[in-house]
Order: structure tokens, then sequence, then C-alpha cells
């Protein structure tokens, strides 16, 4: 599904590398976390999945589905199926939830070559995907994430993951901000989303949402590269340990 | 922003004018230039009473004795270039020139423009509740839907028909909102005014449906300045749309109209612009330079006056629909949607002036810069001494489209009564590069996701406009927004 070789990235403005030859394999219908003490490049990661601007590619290959993403645009980029859950959801004050849906969800069913939904459909595919993780159906006359809380906004972006159907979803930090409560309702609809062919790339600080949405494999990321690959149980290991054993054992060359 | 959504904001704010086009008519033109023979010329052309024609040739009177210091309005943040208006032909009506019993009858070419403008009179006429009186050229081309308004008694013509047929109520209202001493343009109007509307809703009666009026200028290097009236008697309602495109051209055209509406006691008038004049192209060359001095008096008590309008056209808008708020309980309303791109410029708002007690006026302005373009909004509200309990809110909000363009407010309060309430909030947006990468992710298009955005931003103006005119003006937003992508 999702292949990453040697990937090495830097922020344009900055000439900082951030990435530095990272390797990432996931297989579909996977579930794989990454894990990371701050300013290790998890969230550089995710943003040059999704293809945000502003990072430069140096050197390696992302390949996703057999495509080379590094070559798509965004958008492009969510049309084939990659869908990027936001740390911090962005507002659109006056475009309300309904309107920007529906031009999401035509523009990706039209790339699939699938038919437009009718919009009695849409409607009862927007009433069904909401209820998942417990979003009120008025929301779609709100504008999309203004005055949401930040439970809201979470939730928001696993509702619009179901609408769009990914073959491959990040999650960026979802787990950041919510309480325990929250942190369920996203999990289940997240584990209900889980299926054969569709696989995830959960990115996160804390072992905590790991409780719940278990992942196939967990990756450390250090210094911009997955330093040590393992099962669930080495996300217990970090919660217990912390980061630091890691970089001893490991041996990274000073940077 | 990014180099890459700035270069498509660039490339949208550089698109063409999708509606340039020159239909051939023959047209009648008057002499080039102005002086007293062009003011006799046009009232003889039309055919007017006398006291009309004293009237025109005061105001021209008017106009020479301006001196160039009071001339040309020059406080609003425009450049305006100078224009030569002994270079200019005051009238031109279309050659032919009879009373149309039906379409049939009417020139198959200029029913092939509207149809080229997406605005076939034909599916307008069928369009149950629009009566289009269609002004082309200055003359009134064609009235529908007479027959419905005339039961109710209402009068909707040209100017000059009204001129003819109704002389003692253009006699009455002619000059009062908008006198010719008002201002430059508005003195220069009242001498050569070629046509334009008339419209009178007598006492208690709910106009049934929407007045439409759809101006183009023709002919080239011909101004057109056009008169708009509009009466509403006691308990009277009526809704008036006007809507604007131009051909393209190459010379600056100008366009100075004026628009009165006398709005009688608990009377309602809703009046509603999309302006999409010919702005020029890429490099500012062309475009009509658009004066227009657009006032209403809410005479009677409990009246009420509401401006809506989308300004997307022109090199040059200086305009301020405006409200005079006389009778006790008059309500005055001001919402705006002004885009600008390319080398646009736009200084456009409203005057709410607070007489009778118990007055409140609402504006909401929204202004969308993109390319080389400036635009400004300016708001004067003044609550004269005798004004108690007067309200007003205000809201400005400005959108920049990239990193050339600017956004300007100047709002003005003039307070005499120390029982006002006045509220002013202002914003000033840019369209960010992370909205946009927040709508890429999710599979919209850039272009799409501008359009999202910039509609999301007027969408509490764009609902104001009736249900027609919504979407008219949606889609050209979308097309101004469109650029050479998509």
């Amino acid at each position: 599904m999702l292949e990453i070789k040697n990937l090495h990235v830097s922020i344009e403005e900055e000439q900082k590398e951030i990435l530095r030859g990272l390797d990432l394999k996931v297989g579909p219908g996977e579930v794989h976390a990454i894990m990371g003490p701050n300013g290790s490049g998890k969230s550089t990661l995710a943003s040059v999945l999704a293809g945000r601007d502003g990072y430069e590619v140096t050197e390696g290959s992302i390949s996703f589905d057999g495509d080379d993403l590094l070559e798509l645009e965004a958008d492009e980029r969510a049309r084939e199926g990659l869908f990027l859950a936001f740390q911090y959801p962005v507002e659109l004050p006056g475009v309300s939830m309904s309107n920007f849906l529906k031009q999401a969800v035509s523009s990706v069913r039209e790339h699939r070559g699938l038919d437009a939904l009718s919009a009695g459909d849409f409607l009862k595919l927007m009433k069904e995907k909401a209820a998942l993780v417990h979003l009120d159906p008025a929301l779609k006359a709100r504008a999309v994430n203004e005055g949401f809380s930040g439970g809201e906004k979470k939730r928001n972006e696993i509702f619009q993951l179901a609408m769009l159907d990914p073959k491959l979803a990040i999650l960026d930090e979802t787990d950041s901000g919510l309480d325990i409560d929250a942190l369920r309702i996203v999990a289940d609809g997240v584990n209900t989303l889980r299926s054969s062919d569709r696989s995830f790339v959960v990115i996160t600080h804390y072992q905590r949402l790991l409780d719940y949405i278990v992942p196939d494999v967990v990756h450390v990321l250090v210094d911009g590269k997955i330093v040590l690959s393992g099962d669930k149980s080495l996300a217990l290991k970090l919660e217990e340990h912390g980061y630091d054993w890691i970089r001893d054992e490991s041996a990274l060359p000073a940077s | 922003m990014s180099d890459n959504s700035t270069e498509l904001l660039h490339e949208v704010a550089d698109s063409e004018y999708k509606y340039g086009f020159v239909t051939d008519i023959e047209s009648e033109k008057a002499p080039i230039g102005l002086n007293e023979d062009t003011v006799r010329f046009i009232s003889a052309k039309k055919n007017e009473p006398d006291w009309l024609l004293k009237w025109r040739l005061k105001a021209y009177q008017h106009f020479v004795s301006l001196t160039d210091k009071e001339a040309m309005p020059d406080w609003a943040h425009l450049n305006i270039p100078e224009i030569d208006l002994q270079a200019i032909s005051y009238y031109s009506a279309p050659k032919q020139n009879p009373e149309y019993e039906s379409l049939d009858e009417v020139d198959p070419e200029l029913l092939e423009t509207f149809s080229k403008l997406g605005i076939p009179v034909q599916e307008q006429e069928r369009l149950v509740g629009i009566a289009v009186d269609v002004v082309m050229d200055s003359v009134s081309v064609t009235t529908t839907f007479n027959a419905e308004l005339d039961k109710n008694g209402i009068i909707f013509c040209s100017f000059g028909k009204a001129v003819q047929n109704h002389p003692e109520l253009v006699k009455k209202y002619l000059g009062r909102v908008v006198p010719y001493t008002d201002n430059y343009f508005a003195a220069l109007n009242s001498a050569v005014f070629s046509d334009g509307s008339f419209c009178y809703i007598p006492k208690g009666v709910r106009c049934p449906v929407e007045l439409s009026t759809y101006f183009r200028i023709n002919a080239a290097g011909t101004g057109q300045f056009e008169r708009t009236l509009i009466v509403a008697d006691d308990d009277s309602y009526v809704s008036y749309l006007e809507g604007c495109t131009a051909p393209q051209r190459d010379e600056n055209q100008l366009h100075a109209a004026v628009v009165e509406i006398v709005a009688m006691e608990s009377a309602e008038v809703k009046y509603s612009t999309i302006q999409n004049w010919y702005p020029g192209n890429a490099d500012g060359v062309g475009g009509i330079f658009n004066f227009v001095t657009k006032r209403g008096i809410c005479e009677g008590d409990r009246s009420k006056i509401s401006w809506t309008q989308l300004e997307t056209g022109s090199a040059i808008t200086w305009k301020y629909p405006s409200c005079i708020l006389k009778g006790d309980h008059s309500v005055g309303e001001f919402y705006s949607v002004a885009f600008t791109k390319g080398k646009q410029q736009a200084d456009t708002g409203t005057k709410m002036i607070h007489i009778g007690k118990d007055t409140s006026s609402t504006i909401i302005s929204k202004g969308i810069s993109a390319g080389n373009s400036q635009n400004a909004y300016r708001g004067l509200v003044r609550v004269n001494r005798g004004a108690e309990n007067a309200r007003n809110f205000s809201q400005c909000d400005s959108m920049l489209l990239g990193d050339r363009c600017g956004a300007h407010t100047y709002p003005y309060l003039e307070i005499s009564n120390p029982s006002a309430q006045v509220e002013h909030e202002a914003t000033t947006s840019k369209v960010g590069e992370d909205q946009i990468f927040y709508c890429k992710a999710r599979g919209i298009s850039e272009t799409d996701a501008i359009k999202l955005i910039v509609n999301g931003f007027c969408k509490e103006i764009l609902a104001k406009l009736p249900m027609e005119f919504a979407v008219e003006a949606r889609n050209l937003l979308a097309i101004e927004l469109e650029g050479s992508v998509g």
C-alpha cells in the first residue's frame, strides 16, 4: 500500500533536514503506529505524505498503491485515496460542512469512476457516518470547524475520513487534546473503519491511544529515522521507559 | 503564502473578462462633445416638455460653474485618469426605435446578445415573477409583464416614457433625493441623462413581481447616463433588481448613473444590483469608469430601504448607495460584496443619515481583493441632533487573495445625539495556505477551494439577494474566480 524508501526531507525555508533516511512499509489493511519524542519528525512525515507545500524531498521515494506519490499534488493524493486527519483542523468560515463534503465527496467519486450521489443519498451517508463518531447531524449546516470544540474538531476529522473512504488514512496526533471519553469515541470510530483494504498510519506521542486502536506494528521515530520497530508491546515499553534508552541502544551517530 | 497558491491566485486575478463582445446594431449618435446644444439635442430627441429641458439646462449651468477644485471628487482611494468630457458622445439610440408588440419584432441580433449573456429575454419572460425593462444604450427596448403590473396600478417603464405619460410624478420627485447640485457626476447626469427606469408603486400595493432591469453599454465611445427613479407610496412594497454586463472595449467609458428612491410611510423598497461592467484588460487598459450616485430617502415613518449589491466589474467603481432616514422608526440597510482583480479599483460603501427618531441602520460590507487591485470600503454613519435612539451596526470584512492587492476601510462616524448606539466591526483576512491545503487534502482542487472559501466569506450577503439573482451572483463570482484554470 505504502512504501517509503530512504526518505530525506528538509524544510524549504530553513534548509534544515528533518527526515534523514526514513524507511516504512505498510501493507493493505495494516495499522502502523509511529511514536517518537517531540521534534523527531512525526508531523513532518504526515505533512509530506499529504503533500503540504514548504517541504523539500532531497532523497528517497514514496510509492502509494503503485504510484509515485511525490509526483502527485495534494488534491490528487486525496482523490487517489490518501487521507490525512489533521492535528490542527482548519476553520473555513461561512463554508457549510455539507457544501464542503459534497464537493470533496464528488471530486473523489468522480476520480474513482463512481456516479455522483443523489442529494438524498448524500444526506443519508452524512447522517450514517456522523453517527460513527457521535456527531450531531445538525452539524451539516455549520461552517467547517468554526465554533467546534477541540473534541468536535477531532471527531469531525474521523467523520470526514469515513465520508471519503480512503485506502490509507494518516492520523496525525488525533489523540492530542482529547479527554478519555472523546478518545474512546474517536478510537471506536477508527476501529469500525478498519478493514482489509484500508491501512492506517497512526502518529502519536503517547501510548494511550494505542490501548484503543491496537496497531499491528509500532515504529519508533527518533531524529528523522525509524530506529526500532516491534509489536504493540513496544509501545508499552516506551510508555514505561521513555525514549532515551532507544537513543542509547540504537547508538545513533551524534548529530 | 506558498509560490504555488500565490501563482494560482495571480492566474485567477488575471483571468479575462468573459462577457466581452460587441453587438452590431446601428445607432444614432449625438455629435461628440458637451455643450448647451448637446443638452438641447438630447431633450429634443426625447421630445421632452419645456420644464425638463429647463431643469437639464440648470444642471448644465451648475456643472460648468464647478471650478476645477470642486470638480472631480478626489477624496476616494482611487487613481482616476483624466476624463475628456468633450471626446464623448452623449446620446446614442438604436436606430430602429419602434415600440415592439412582441419579441418577434425585436432585432434578432439584440436577442442574440442577451442569450450570449445567459439572460435570453424569452426565458426571462417565461420566468414567473420577473418583468424586464431592457435598457440598451440608454433607450428602453422592450417591456414585459405590463399587464400584470397595470392591474395593480404599478407604473414601471422607461424614464423617457414616464416623462411623456406621467409628467406630474416625474416633476414632483426628480432631483428630490439627488439634486443636480449634489456632486460633479450627479450634475453631469442631470444635464445629459438619456434614459433609465421609472417605477411607481401606489398606496397599499405589494408589487407581485421582482422588477428587473438590465443595463448595457453598447455603442463604442458612448457614455451612459441613466436615471432611475423609484417611488413607493404609503404601505407599498417593491423589490427591484438591476444587473449589468458590458461588451469589451479598448477605450475607457464613462458611466455616471443616478438612482433615486423615495419610500413613503410604511413603504419598503429593496434594491439589488449585480454590477459586472467590463473591467479593462489585464494591463488595466479599457474598462468602465463607474461613478454612480444612489440614494434613497425614508420619507415616511416606519419606511425601509435596503440596498444589496454585488460589484465585480468596472475599472473604477465610485459608489455609495445611501439612506436618509427621515421618518421616525425608519430603517436603512446596506449589504455589499465588492470583488476586484487585475488592475481594478473600487471605493464603495454607504451613507446612513439618521434624522428621524428611533431609526436604525445596518451595514455589512465584504471586500475581496485579488491581483493588483485596490478595494476600499468607505462609509458614513451620521446621527443628527434630533435623531433620538438611533441605532447602527456596521461590519466591514476584507479578504485578500494574493500579495499584490490592497484592502482599505474608511469608516466615518458623526454622532450629534448622545442616545445613539453605534457599533462597528472590521476584519481583514488573507485566504490562508492552511485553508487551501485543508481543502486539497480532501480532494478539492485549488480553484474550487478558493471558490468555496470566497463564497463562504460572502454567503450572508448573497443570501440577501432575491433567489433568481442569488444563483446568478454565485455563478458570476465563480466565473470571476475561475481564472484560466478549471
